[in-house]
């Protein structure tokens, strides 16, 4: 019986090789996906390419500027115990602490849950709706992209072959964010619906940008902008949360399935949206009076 | 937690020490059904029908034979010709004809998941490589999973030599009914009629499973000489026995079954579906052959408990008295027939109730998903759930208190039993004068929340045990028992052989011993164990007692009868002989000490529970939270009172499970398509508040420390008690489980 190959490339430059010189070849970060997905028969992979080796993946680097740096190979419970990570972006990191047990958090990354491209993937519409972008290196050297660019469909990504991504960059955070999900449990299970809402308030607490993005109500996460939208030139009253679930509920285009039917998806995702932006708002405004003190 | 009252009256009885096998599970050295290896042992693997319905025109085992590393392949033209055949040793009789069809498929396959050959090969890549090279023909037939499908006209009829059991004449023509079984009293219609108040309603349940996290698995080594060998855990290792060598037709004396540590079985481990395989597979490859069941497997082919279809009108005076009941439920049976829980969910509808007037129906339904197994209290929680909810409703209509409903109605000591015997010294007022006098039941209910109660029995049971007790030359104690401990038994037995004995917990060490070292203890099951087994090993004991008294009298050169034992010490006037000083001389007073005990105990009684249950709905998102959960049974007699408690515990929780999110969910091409812990809900803790104790003992008399079983009755009410709680909390009766979100969701939207 043969078994994969694998390797631990030390430099991105020998990942993208590796993985260029090999179709059937997978990076592996945490493996939460992978692993599991090959113990089950749904993926046979000919290599494995462990990235965590590599120096700089794992990790979270400041930008210069207020952003941040998350090495792809970085596991989710790193981004927690940063302190400073977790004052920015508590949206993004709580997103990312939801995925399934302590034990898998230990291990997996939201590089890994970006790319296993599942529509219901917990730390994607918080990354997308703080408007973070990835850092891919490939054939041809190194690109920048929106995350929203990244999943192409259940599974799918926009990767080209030999393409690997390196790490994910949060902006400076001007505002706030926050992400909820619906499960039946209370933990341990995956989304029905997800939803991030990033905020910027500006003087006299009105909002002055804002994006929202929904999970597994469509074959990838959506940023939704006329929600956004809805959100914008206005202090989050009832009407302005009312049109951005309205917004929402528009860009649903969910699958009946075992986790949930379409009706029910589409109404939470109104529901949840209008929660989310309440709990953002509650941040921005506290991060107002911080600054302002 | 609630301490015994009479927690005085006994040395060690309702204590709480260590549990023996606390240690080794706790560190990993334990060694359960998956863990055991075999010198020389195969890996096998199981080939599943994608199909939930066909007939098997043929297999194709050339090519995985001649696979390098392939020891054995094995289909259903392997196993003995299976004629109807009743086995005893699980809580019921098993017809082999059926249990050897749940091992694997002979001719056709009745659901998705069924096995249809197996392999053994020198690892497990290569047994699950020959597997994709084995080619069945599948005849696919028409499948019907649902219990209203398959009782319609143009329904797909499984077995064409099932007919209906239990009408007055028999019927002409096979049925998905494989049985009718009824009870009835009165004139349930008229009294009803006559009713001040009545409630009818349909309640329906989808299957849920046992959810143990061990999976099955077993090795098996069958040798040249028709000498056998397994070692598997399962809830009853005499069952394993004799099932095993029934359907491979050999003497149960040539086959040895080494009981391993259980890891969760619920009811779900009482009989085979691995280890005749595994045989089959050993005796042609003539190596040891171990096989493990994956999670999905053991969604898709073991278990589980039946979901329900359930027509109910209850009808009562206007001071609550109930005067009538008509119910008809309709159990899922699955692919084949034989399941019990028609049998307890008609007699037990309404037997924790005096009503004089009663016409309960219920019918067994097959279908294409696996055949039910037992699930803690098989049967109850169920028709529980339909009856409860009407109680409740009762008491609204009626404008009684819930608990006082069920006083003025429940059955008292003396009275019929469902069965007609008289019950025994049962503890039900007392449970709810508990309930009622309990804080929660006074505490004020939140806004926004929903409070419920339900109340719940099961019957319990006794049968056969073997036990012995033996001394060592130290003083220290052996117990060996044949019933493999699944919550906490060791401990209960080794804390009543001290007690007995009057010595020290810790001087007793307890051994669950293989088929050839014990004689037969029917199964861990039906709540029997600390009742019958105890039984046995206070009787052992006894025996071992009375050795030592005769040794001291041989010394002092007195009668035996004028030697007591005081405090593990024979006494004789001011001469006294500890247990230790006779154990050393034992040599030269007539050899070693051992007493051992059979017994069949039919003494049992029926436990009896009340729920009290709080619960927050979303009403934006029908999500439903479990805020307080109330606890409250009439044990008997806790031995072990961390261990009663946790079944009480455990026993709600599971019950929480089946009512909020828990159930097989098929797709259109009936196949299961929730087999995982992923998507199969079962909770998890920080879904549940804690689960608040009161433990009644009301000892059973037919018993030295008043035991009744404790690990079954708990499941019985939760069902009815959260859907009690969530109708209260939003005006809306819950007719179906799960009280999954999106359903309360639906029924609030509905009722705007």
């Amino acid at each position: 019986m043969s078994s994969p190959a694998y390797h631990a490339p030390e430099t991105i430059e020998q990942a993208v090789a590796l993985l260029a010189g090999d179709a059937g070849a997978r990076p592996l970060a945490g493996g939460t996906d992978l692993i599991v997905q090959m113990r089950s028969g749904r993926n046979a992979p000919s290599a494995i390419v462990d990235l965590k080796r590599i120096a700089g993946l794992s990790g979270i680097r400041a930008l210069p500027g207020g952003g941040f740096a998350i090495g792809a190979a970085t596991p989710c419970t790193a981004l927690k115990d940063d302190a400073a990570l977790a004052a920015a972006w508590p949206g993004v990191v709580e997103a990312a602490n939801l995925i399934g047990s302590v034990q898998v958090r230990n291990r997996a990354t939201m590089a890994g849950n970006l790319c296993n491209a599942s529509p219901a993937a917990d730390s994607v519409p918080a990354l997308v709706a703080a408007g973070a972008t990835c850092l891919v290196a490939g054939p041809n050297g190194q690109r920048e992209v929106p995350v929203e660019a990244i999943p192409a469909g259940p599974g799918k990504t926009s990767l080209a072959p030999g393409e690997v991504l390196v790490e994910i960059r949060l902006p400076a955070q001007l505002g706030a964010d926050a992400y909820l999900r619906s499960i039946p449990r209370s933990e341990m299970d995956i989304a029905v619906v997800g939803a991030g809402v990033s905020l910027v308030l500006g003087a006299g607490g009105v909002c002055t940008a804002a994006r929202v993005a929904i999970g597994a109500v469509a074959p990838t996460v959506v940023l939704v902008e006329a929600a956004g939208a809805a959100l914008i030139g206005g202090k989050l009253d009832d009407a302005a949360l009312e049109a951005a679930a309205d917004a929402v509920r528009a860009a649903c285009r969910p699958i009946d399935d075992k986790r949930g039917t379409a009706e029910y998806r589409t109404a939470m995702a109104g529901v949840l949206v209008k929660r989310t932006a309440k709990i953002a708002l509650e941040r921005a405004h506290k991060n107002q009076g911080r600054s302002q003190a | 937690m609630n301490a015994p009252e009479n927690k005085q009256q006994f040395r060690l009885v309702g204590t709480r020490p260590v549990r023996p096998d606390g240690v080794e599970k706790v560190t990993g050295k334990a060694i359960y059904g998956p863990d055991h290896v075999s010198p020389g042992m195969l890996q096998g693997a199981v080939l599943r029908s994608p199909h939930p319905h066909a007939r098997i025109r043929g297999i194709d085992t050339k090519k995985a034979e001649a696979l390098a590393g392939v020891k054995a392949v094995v289909t259903g033209q392997d196993f003995p010709q299976a004629a109807d055949k009743l086995v005893a040793g699980a809580e019921s009789a098993s017809n082999l004809r059926w249990v050897a069809q749940k091992c694997m498929a002979i001719g056709k396959v009745f659901y998705e998941g069924q096995a249809v050959a197996a392999v053994a090969a020198t690892s497990h890549a290569v047994a699950e490589a020959a597997l994709k090279l084995i080619e069945v023909d599948y005849e696919v037939l028409p499948h019907v999973i649902a219990i209203e499908d398959a009782l319609a006209e143009d329904a797909p009829v499984l077995h064409d030599d099932v007919f209906t059991q239990g009408l007055a004449e028999k019927p002409t023509k096979p049925s998905n009914a494989s049985m009718r079984f009824a009870i009835e009293r009165g004139d349930a219609k008229a009294a009803i009629a006559g009713a001040a108040a009545s409630f009818t309603g349909r309640f329906t349940l989808q299957p849920v499973h046992q959810g143990y996290i061990e999976p099955h698995a077993c090795v098996a080594q069958w040798n040249a000489d028709g000498q056998a060998q397994i070692w598997c855990s399962s809830q009853g290792h005499f069952a394993i026995r004799a099932m095993t060598a029934g359907i491979l037709q050999i003497d149960i004396a040539s086959v040895r079954v080494h009981p391993l540590e259980i890891g969760g079985g619920f009811g779900g481990k009482t009989t085979v579906y691995l280890e005749p395989v595994a045989m089959l597979l050993s005796r042609k490859a003539g190596r040891p052959v171990r096989l493990t069941m994956k999670r999905t497997d053991i969604f898709r082919s073991t278990g589980p408990a039946p979901g329900a279809v359930i027509d109910i009108t209850l009808g009562a005076a206007a001071d609550g008295t109930l005067v009538g009941a008509e119910i008809e439920l309709k159990y899922h049976g699955g692919a084949f027939p034989g399941a019990n829980e028609v049998y307890s969910g008609v007699g037990g509808a309404v037997g924790h109730y005096r009503v004089p007037n009663a016409s309960i129906v219920g019918w067994n339904v097959l279908s294409n998903i696996p055949t039910m197994h037992a699930y803690r209290a098989p049967g109850a929680p169920q028709i529980n759930f339909a009856v409860e909810s009407a109680m409740d409703e009762l008491a609204a209509r009626l404008g009684i208190d819930p608990i006082d409903l069920r006083l003025k109605n429940i059955v008292h000591p003396g009275e019929p039993s469902a069965s007609g015997v008289p019950l025994g010294a049962i503890g039900y007022a007392e449970a709810l004068e508990a309930a009622k006098a309990h804080p929660h039941w006074s505490s004020p209910v939140a806004p926004g929340q929903g409070r419920g109660v339900a109340c719940g029995a099961w019957g319990n049971y006794g049968g056969p045990s073997t036990a012995s007790v033996k001394l060592g030359e130290d003083g220290s104690v052996l117990v060996t028992e044949g019933s493999p401990d699944i919550g906490g038994s060791r401990a209960s037995m080794a804390i009543m052989a001290a007690e007995t004995l009057g010595v020290a917990y810790e001087k007793v060490r307890v051994t669950i011993a293989d088929t050839s070292s014990i004689g037969f203890s029917m199964v861990t099951g039906g709540s029997r164990t600390t009742f019958a087994t105890g039984k046995a090993v206070i009787q052992a004991t006894e025996g071992v007692i009375e050795q030592l008294k005769d040794r001291a009298a041989r010394t002092w050169g007195v009668d035996v009868a004028a030697v007591t034992w005081e405090d593990g010490t024979a006494v004789h006037g001011d001469q006294r002989l500890t247990l230790a000083q006779i154990a050393a001389k034992t040599g030269t007073t007539g050899g070693p000490i051992s007493a051992e005990a059979v017994v069949d105990p039919h003494d049992f009684l029926p436990g009896f529970g009340v729920h009290i249950c709080d619960t927050e709905v979303d009403r934006e998102t029908g999500h439903v939270l479990v805020k307080r959960y109330t606890v409250v049974q009439d044990v008997g007699r806790a031995i072990h009172a961390d261990y009663v408690e946790g079944q009480m515990q455990g026993g709600a929780v599971q019950g929480i499970g089946w009512a909020l999110n828990e159930a097989y969910v098929y797709d259109r091409s009936g196949k299961l398509d929730n087999a995982g812990f992923l998507d199969y809900r079962m909770p998890v803790a920080s879904d549940m508040p804690m689960i608040d104790t009161v433990m009644v003992e009301v000892p059973n008399p037919a018993h030295p420390y008043g035991v009744k079983g404790v690990g079954e009755v708990p499941i019985v009410p939760p069902l009815a008690a959260v859907g009690n709680a969530v109708s209260r909390a939003t005006g809306i009766r819950m007719h179906d489980l799960p009280i999954s979100p999106d359903r309360v969701y639906g029924l609030l939207r509905a009722a705007e």
